[in-house]
């Protein structure tokens, strides 16, 4: 006999032909799972002794993520797409044992190693927090980038260059723009794949659960899982039965769609913390888009109404988004980090690209739009003759949006050897393909080239 | 309790609830309510199903229902029901 309460809580069939409608049609996924590791207690004055610290301490902790993502995953009937590991800044846990860049790449391929055994797609960490100043060993580990990221595969690089406590590190700023180049050059026989896993912050947060900038910082406990959840696609579904709808109905409907779908993501992370014994750490509310026909956020600023991503009135549509997403998604989870927002990679999302190749959307425009949403300047390709000066004051305006702000705000440009304005790139899965995109050709050498830090703004007076 | 759901989804043919409901009653899960309907022409059925006496795997179910729906030209699946209640109850 079914008690009357229980029939009242009972599912009912619209509802789970609606939510698996979403997994199956509209690529619902959970993005990753992401176990955050500290490496604190593997660093030693032996380099081959941190290396081995660092394999052990990896596979004891990981060693059922990626079962544990597809078993969660089969049983809610929704895709667990990526299973990751993001460690303690490796610049940190070198810090002893590192005299030179090459004993970094040493730490590099074992970590790229480690992830392979354990089947996750990416490790990310291969980091040096820098927002103040550079040590050493910091400098070391960001000289050491370009031929870690040429001989590694599923290592992922970033480097936090400031911060709206500190200001900006404009020597690191400067030292990034080589590195980039560098990094490009080195792996040009993949399109320069190697900077499509390096990326340069301001603000980056500590728990981030997606790549390439994700590293567990130092404020975290020993271990912990994230999750990222996604669903573009499912808000530009829902929008399509509300089109010419005022704002009101707008935001309440993506708010609406946000919370569902993070109250999924909530869902396989506490199950995930559960199975692998580890506390749960945050969910990071984003839409993040896909190459996938459909999964794209330049789809959902269509829907809103502009032709293409670009036009005028971008920025606010995605202001709006942004908001909508964090809003509805708050509530929905009992912890909430990361970098949670709207991505807008170009390379990543099918409707960008259509934007750039359609000339409605520069640079200078998504300069613009990462002021109010997720991020920032992601997964843009560039051509490979670009002056490393010129990259570096890519990389500080960003900075400066984000010190100003106090957002959190990132570059991962790809100068791709040998292409031009008009060439297209490919870099494959979920990385997707792009355009590559005009820069300024007006100098900032003089600029960029002075040396030293930007002071931390002041946060009075906000105009 | 350990509910799921099953849902069938797809063109209607005679004998789908009889060979779902025979395959959970041999594995020992019982089936708390049945809803159908039709959406865009395709029959949609959904099941609440109590697992907790059953002694086959969560896996196992997953793919004997995935088989059976596939000899009858349909799509079958079974999912824990939290998904959907996290999504659709505060």
């Amino acid at each position: 006999m079914i008690s009357g309460n229980f029939r009242k809580a009972m599912i009912n069939i619209s509802e789970v032909i609606e939510t698996n409608k979403m997994i199956l049609e509209e690529n619902l996924d959970v993005r990753t799972i992401t176990m955050g590791i500290s490496l604190l207690d593997c660093a030693d004055s032996s380099l081959e002794k941190t290396c081995g610290n660092i394999y052990t301490k990896l596979m004891r902790l990981a060693k059922d993520l990626v079962r544990t993502g597809d078993d969660i995953g089969r049983e809610f009937g929704i895709p667990v797409v990526n299973k990751r590991i993001s460690i303690t800044p490796a610049a940190i846990v070198g810090s002893a044992c590192c005299k030179k860049p090459a004993d970094f790449v040493k730490i590099a391929k074992t970590l790229d190693r480690a992830a392979k055994k354990l089947g996750v797609n990416f490790i990310g960490g291969y980091s040096a927090i820098v927002s103040k100043g550079m040590t050493p060993a910091d400098e070391l580990l960001i000289r050491s980038i370009p031929r870690a990221m040429a001989c590694t595969e599923r290592l992922c690089s970033s480097v936090n260059v400031g911060s709206t406590k500190t200001g900006i590190d404009m020597d690191a700023v400067r030292l990034m723009g080589d590195i980039i180049k560098e990094t490009a050059r080195l792996t040009k026989d993949n399109d320069s794949l190697g900077c499509a896993k390096l990326v340069v912050l301001c603000n980056a947060p500590d728990d981030n659960p997606f790549m390439a900038g994700a590293f567990h910082g130092v404020s975290e406990g020993d271990c912990v899982v994230n999750v990222g959840v996604s669903g573009p696609g499912v808000v530009n579904h829902v929008l399509k039965s509300i089109r010419g709808a005022s704002f009101e109905v707008l935001c309440e409907t993506i708010k609406r769609t946000a919370f569902k779908i993070t109250r999924v993501g909530q869902l396989v992370a506490q199950e995930a913390a559960k199975r692998l014994g580890v506390p749960f750490g945050i969910i990071d509310l984003s839409l993040a888009p896909t190459p996938a026909v459909g999964d794209s956020v330049a789809d959902i600023l269509r829907e809103i109404g502009l032709e293409h991503p670009g036009a005028p009135g971008t920025t606010a549509a995605l202001a709006l988004l942004n908001d909508q997403v964090k809003k509805g998604g708050v509530m929905a989870s009992s912890y909430v980090g990361g970098l949670s927002g709207a991505f807008i990679p170009v390379s990543e999302d099918q409707g960008m690209i259509d934007a750039v190749d359609a000339g409605a959307l520069t640079i200078e425009k998504l300069e613009a739009m990462t002021c109010v949403c997720s991020v920032g300047l992601d997964m843009i390709a560039i051509p490979g003759d670009t002056p490393a000066s010129s990259i570096a004051g890519i990389i500080a305006d960003e900075a400066a949006i984000g010190m100003v702000n106090q957002k959190t705000t990132a570059v991962r440009v790809i100068p791709v050897a040998g292409k031009k304005v008009g060439d297209t790139v490919e870099f494959g899965g979920l990385l997707g393909h792009a355009p590559v995109m005009r820069v300024s050709p007006f100098s900032c050498e003089a600029m960029v080239g002075r040396g030293g830090r930007i002071p931390a703004p002041i946060h009075s007076f906000k105009n | 309790m350990k509910k799921a759901i099953i849902t069938v989804v797809g063109k209607d043919v005679v004998g789908i609830i009889a060979k779902t409901a025979a395959y959970l009653a041999k594995s020992n899960v019982n089936i708390l309510d049945i809803s159908q309907t039709v959406v865009q022409d395709y029959f949609n059925m959904m099941m609440i199903v109590d697992l907790s006496k059953t002694k086959k795997p969560f896996d196992a179910i997953v793919a004997d229902l995935s088989a059976i729906g596939r000899d009858l030209g349909l799509e079958v699946r079974c999912q824990r029901s939290e998904i959907f209640e996290r999504m659709h109850r505060v």
